[in-house]
């Protein structure tokens, strides 16, 4: 209890004011907390696998997203319930580190909750779960280490890539196309990819969409798309070998960060300062020709007659162009950005094969495209989809892919899909939980039976019989030993993963089961939840 | 032991079944809205808006329609959505896909009653898709090296658009303004430099086309009214008074005289300003700004008539027009490219006076100037003329054409249920609603006529049933009709887009298993 007394041995309370405060202990905050996990990941489930459904979200203010995305329900989910938050971070970490596998994440925290309570229920503690849940980790990441397969590619065979990218699409609602879509996301990858340091900075990879056309449209475009146009509408729309002044300084005389002041009490001096600001102008527009610039790019925006004066010198410029594009645009023309006129030299110039304006559907909307850059080393994924909810989801989709590219780059094993690595992973720690003496040996096994709920909930949403298809799988792996064996989800005929090319990469799926259990350690450690109350 | 509560305050989760339904009623319930107004004989929509005056509209605009709806359901929504793309990308079918998309998710909701899964059916509609998609390949029309007859196609078209629309009393009128618009435009899609005037007063029949340039603003006073061969120098520059930008500057003075002088040296710097301009050499100056009375006096003294505060998009349209450039510096007059013109001229139209380019450089751009009773005619008869121009813009880009009357949705339907027939397995009958979605459209156009639908379709499906038939359903006579004999063509892109983007969307819905919905933010006065 909260109450202790003072030295006269009137009680008094430790909690501020601890009527309004809700409070659970013991078993029962474990329990409450377990049911709260499994409400959320509940909510996902039924979104796994190929055939997953999706989940329409609307916003508070009344924004419509649809999306299978686990990462995305999760956050725009308003969940209000403190392990329910957790569950978020777990799908938001997951989404961070490796990009895909948002979903089965959190069915698997899930369902190691779900088997948690059995357990507690027996009487086990919850410190001796969670070491066994821990034990059983570990010896399922060896596992998968074990089974996972090496696979080669190089720049000119990208296949292998584009078959684990088409397995991340297919449980999106862009899985019409998704061969083109893997395509793109894996050349995108591959066009930014530094393939000896095996890195990948994916924030050279731009995805711009937009509303109208079909999704077969989407398209790969070897340099930046920056939805701006030229500021002057009588500018040339396309320029071939231009030569780029990056800007972040305004075509505007200086304002100087201290305070000052100009007096004017003359006319001499009202004459003098107006010559003064022409000749700012003037000098400005100057230096960027003098220097030999054929395309000026600016932060900011400028004065009417400073773009007149651009205009005029024919001198092709684009404002307000925000500084990550700027940045992207200054990586991949090779130019450098430059804070002040004074100094624009040759050098800092960016470079493009060919830069044109292009116009899109019946309204006034246009987009810069930058092409043939110096250094190629930037794309940019163009998307076009039927409606804005489309463009969204495909987005998501797209960088799910990516991520998936990018960790094959950095370390090129993979394991089988369709659940066939969860079956794996349960059978060896299955077995190897009768080596265990303890109470541990129970955990392990619940653990085993968890890690058999992803393929459970796959089967589901393909239709088929759950239990029946899955111990029919398990056998299966167990008599011939093949670790191949998955969900036969879209219905093939066969159940060898490696005929249907349905891969995962390693890292993935080795981090899901790490974060997993990280956080199922995390709940079951709790015992008691102090939440204020209402107010 | 039950969650007490896992989301928020108001936040609410409707899942499996009964999200399916709320999607489907909702988006079933915007598509019986807009139903009506499908066709030659569709009816209009009266709109109130709820803010202040309560503005009218009458429309029988699909995407005008609903994008004034204020809509909570979530599936409508993305309807509401794909109607707008269809808008912005194409400009006509707007009605259509959403009636479309409803269709789509009606048929759906039987195969789900009938217990087959969504997944399946959303295979079934994409094969579906995909070959209906063929099926009008297979059939369209390309005339665009025949430019007689490539004209001829782009009237029909204009024509289909327009029958279904306000206009259509006129519409043979109407088509030959739009086709001549957009045929000026030489195959830009850039409907900006196609202006269009409205002025209450006259008939919809006394519209007119002008080759020039109509501004819509009167002449200073003391200025000429009438210009032969115009230099004109179109600026965008401040004629009032010119701030001084160097950051931080102020006028300081410490006696009257001192401000007589500053004030002064300000009118000789516009002064200054003005006799740069007029050393151009024009006749002619118009600014977006204002132009001040003390420059105007200047300009009027010149002989030189200045037009202040043309609107942005008629100062663009004005360079465009008259091969001038924007200036907004006056200092290298040899440099600046002047727009020119044969006559300029205040023109009356009703009671209105308003100038007129004529004989200008530049062909792109024109001006229809609209006539009409009241507001609303004017209103809706842009909105009109702007589907049809979209259209048109359109096709003159991709000029596949199609046959109109709905004959392309039977065109569809009958190789849809020819694949459906080969089909093995449940998704064949998910095809077959496919088909019948489809169909639903005529029989939508022939109830709207008040014509037998049942009787009518029928028999345009038996037409149908012989190789290369052109029937479709003639609205005016009430029965079936040779599509191309009576010209009513549609484009393929917009069938097209119509077709992809509702497939696209009743996928998307059917595809929702749970709402989640959260609390709405707090907000004042909402509706």
């Amino acid at each position: 209890m909260a109450l202790a007394f003072d030295e006269y041995g009137r009680p008094f309370i430790i909690l501020r004011e601890q009527e309004s405060k809700s409070r659970l202990r013991g078993l029962d905050a474990q329990k409450a907390n377990i049911a709260a996990g499994v409400a959320v990941s509940r909510i996902l489930r039924t979104s796994l696998g190929p055939k997953g459904m999706d989940k329409m979200l609307q916003s508070p203010d009344g924004d419509i997203t649809i999306t299978n995305d686990g990462a995305t329900i999760l956050e725009q989910m308003d969940v209000d319930n403190q392990i329910g938050k957790l569950m978020v971070e777990l799908s938001r970490s997951q989404d961070y580190e490796i990009g895909d596998g948002t979903t089965g994440v959190v069915v698997l925290a899930g369902a190691l909750l779900q088997q948690s309570e059995k357990l507690l229920e027996r009487g086990i503690h919850p410190i001796r779960v969670a070491e066994g849940f821990e034990i059983s980790s570990r010896i399922a990441v060896d596992h998968l280490e074990k089974i996972a397969h090496k696979f080669d590619f190089s720049a000119t065979n990208i296949e292998p890539l584009v078959q684990t990218c088409m397995t991340t699409l297919s449980s999106k609602i862009v899985n019409r196309c998704k061969r083109s879509l893997a395509e793109i996301a894996v050349k995108s990858v591959m066009a930014v990819a530094d393939l000896e340091r095996k890195d990948v900075n994916l924030d050279l990879i731009k995805v711009e969409g937009k509303v109208g056309g079909k999704l077969e449209d989407t398209e790969l475009i070897y340099g930046i798309v920056v939805d701006k146009d030229m500021s002057h509408p009588q500018m040339p729309k396309q320029i071939e070998d231009a030569k780029i002044a990056i800007l972040t300084c305004p075509f505007e005389p200086p304002k100087p960060k201290t305070k000052h002041k100009v007096d004017i009490d003359t006319v001499e001096k009202f004459q003098t300062l107006r010559k003064q600001e022409q000749k700012y102008f003037d000098d400005m527009v100057q230096r960027c020709k003098d220097v030999g610039a054929t395309l000026v790019i600016c932060q900011w925006g400028f004065d009417d007659e400073a773009n007149h004066l651009l205009m005029h010198r024919n001198l092709p410029a684009v404002r307000w162009v925000g500084g990550v594009e700027l940045e992207l645009i200054a990586i991949a023309t090779g130019g450098r950005i430059v804070p002040r006129f004074q100094e624009l030299t040759p050098e800092k110039l960016g470079k493009a094969g060919l830069v044109r304006e292009k116009a899109f559907g019946t309204t006034k909307d246009r987009m810069l495209y930058i092409e043939h850059c110096a250094n190629s080393k930037a794309v940019t994924v163009f998307i076009r989809g039927g409606n804005k909810m489309m463009i969204e989801e495909t987005k998501r989709s797209i960088h799910d892919a990516l991520c998936v590219a990018r960790n094959l780059i950095r370390n090129n094993s993979i394991v089988y899909g369709g659940g066939a690595a969860e079956i794996s992973c349960s059978i060896a720690v299955e077995a190897a939980a009768d080596k265990y003496p303890g109470v541990e040996q129970y955990a392990i096994r619940a653990f085993a039976d968890a890690l058999d709920s992803v393929p459970m909930a796959l089967a589901e949403n393909s239709g088929l019989q759950p239990i029946e298809t899955l111990s029919a799988v398990k056998a299966q792996q167990i008599k011939e030993n093949n670790h191949c064996c998955g969900i036969d989800c879209n219905d093939t005929g066969t159940n060898n993963m490696r005929e249907q090319n349905v891969f995962e990469t390693l890292i993935g799926k080795q981090q899901q089961i790490l974060l997993a259990t990280q956080v199922v350690k995390m709940i079951l450690k709790i015992d008691d939840v102090i939440s204020p109350s209402d107010y | 032991m039950a969650v007490e509560k896992l989301f928020k305050d108001e936040a609410t989760e409707e899942k499996g079944e009964r999200a399916r339904m709320a999607s489907f009623v909702g988006a079933m319930a915007i598509a019986d809205l807009v139903k009506t107004t499908l066709g030659p004989k569709g009816m209009d929509k009266i709109l109130q808006s709820t803010g202040r005056g309560h503005s009218v509209t009458v429309t029988n605009d699909g995407a005008t329609i609903l994008k004034s709806l204020h809509i909570d359901n979530p599936a409508a929504k993305v309807l509401i959505d794909i109607s707008k793309v269809q808008d912005d990308e194409v400009g006509d079918g707007t009605t259509s896909v959403v009636v479309l998309a409803g269709e789509l998710l009606r048929e759906a909701e039987k195969l789900v009653g009938s217990k087959i899964h969504p997944m399946t059916i959303i295979s079934g509609y994409r094969m579906a898709a995909d070959c209906a998609r063929r099926a009008l390949l297979d059939r369209v029309k390309d005339n665009k090296d025949d430019a007689d007859k490539f004209r001829s196609d782009l009237m029909r078209i204009a024509m289909t658009t327009l029958s279904s629309k306000i206009l259509s009393q006129d519409k043979e009128h109407f088509a030959k303004l739009a086709v001549d618009a957009v045929m000026r435009l030489k195959g830009s899609t850039n409907l900006e430099s196609i202006q269009i005037i409205k002025k209450a007063g006259g008939s919809l029949k006394d519209s007119f086309l002008d080759e020039g340039f109509i501004l819509d603003k009167k002449i200073g006073l003391g200025q000429p009214k009438r210009i032969e061969n115009a230099n004109i120098l179109v600026a965008n520059t401040a004629m009032d008074t010119d701030k001084v930008k160097i950051y931080g500057a102020r006028v300081r003075v410490d006696s009257m005289a001192k401000v007589a002088q500053i004030e002064g040296a300000e009118k000789e710097k516009m002064r200054e300003k003005v006799q740069k301009i007029i050393g151009h050499g024009i006749n002619c100056f118009v600014n977006r700004q204002l132009i001040y009375n003390f420059p105007e006096e200047l300009f009027a003294d010149a002989g030189i008539l200045a037009i202040e505060h043309a609107d942005f998009d008629g100062i663009e349209r004005l360079a465009l027009v008259t091969g001038g450039e924007i200036a907004s510096t006056f200092d290298n007059p040899e440099s600046v490219k002047l727009g020119h013109c044969k006559l300029i001229e205040e023109i009356m139209i009703g009671e209105d006076k308003l100038i007129h380019f004529s004989g200008v450089e530049m062909g792109q751009a024109c001006t229809i100037v609209l006539r009409g009773a009241s507001f609303h005619v004017l209103d809706e008869a842009e909105r009109s003329l702007h589907d049809a121009l979209c259209v048109l813009s359109q096709t003159v880009n991709d000029s596949r054409v199609l046959l109109g009357g709905g004959w392309p949705e039977m065109v569809m339907a009958k190789a849809v249920d020819e694949l459906a027939r080969k089909t093995p397995g449940k998704k064949s009958h998910a095809i077959e609603a496919f088909s019948r979605a489809l169909i639903a459209i005529p029989t939508t156009i022939a109830d709207n006529a008040g014509l037998d639908s049942a009787e009518l379709v029928a028999q345009l499906r038996a037409e149908h049933h012989k190789e290369d038939s052109n029937a479709g359903i003639d609205v005016i006579t009430g029965s079936v009709g040779d599509m191309s004999e009576l010209g009513i063509s549609e484009a393929f892109k917009v069938k097209q887009a119509v077709l992809l983007s509702a497939t696209e969307a009743a996928e998307m819905i059917l595809r929702v298993d749970e709402i989640i919905t959260c609390a709405p933010r707090r907000r004042e006065d909402r509706m």
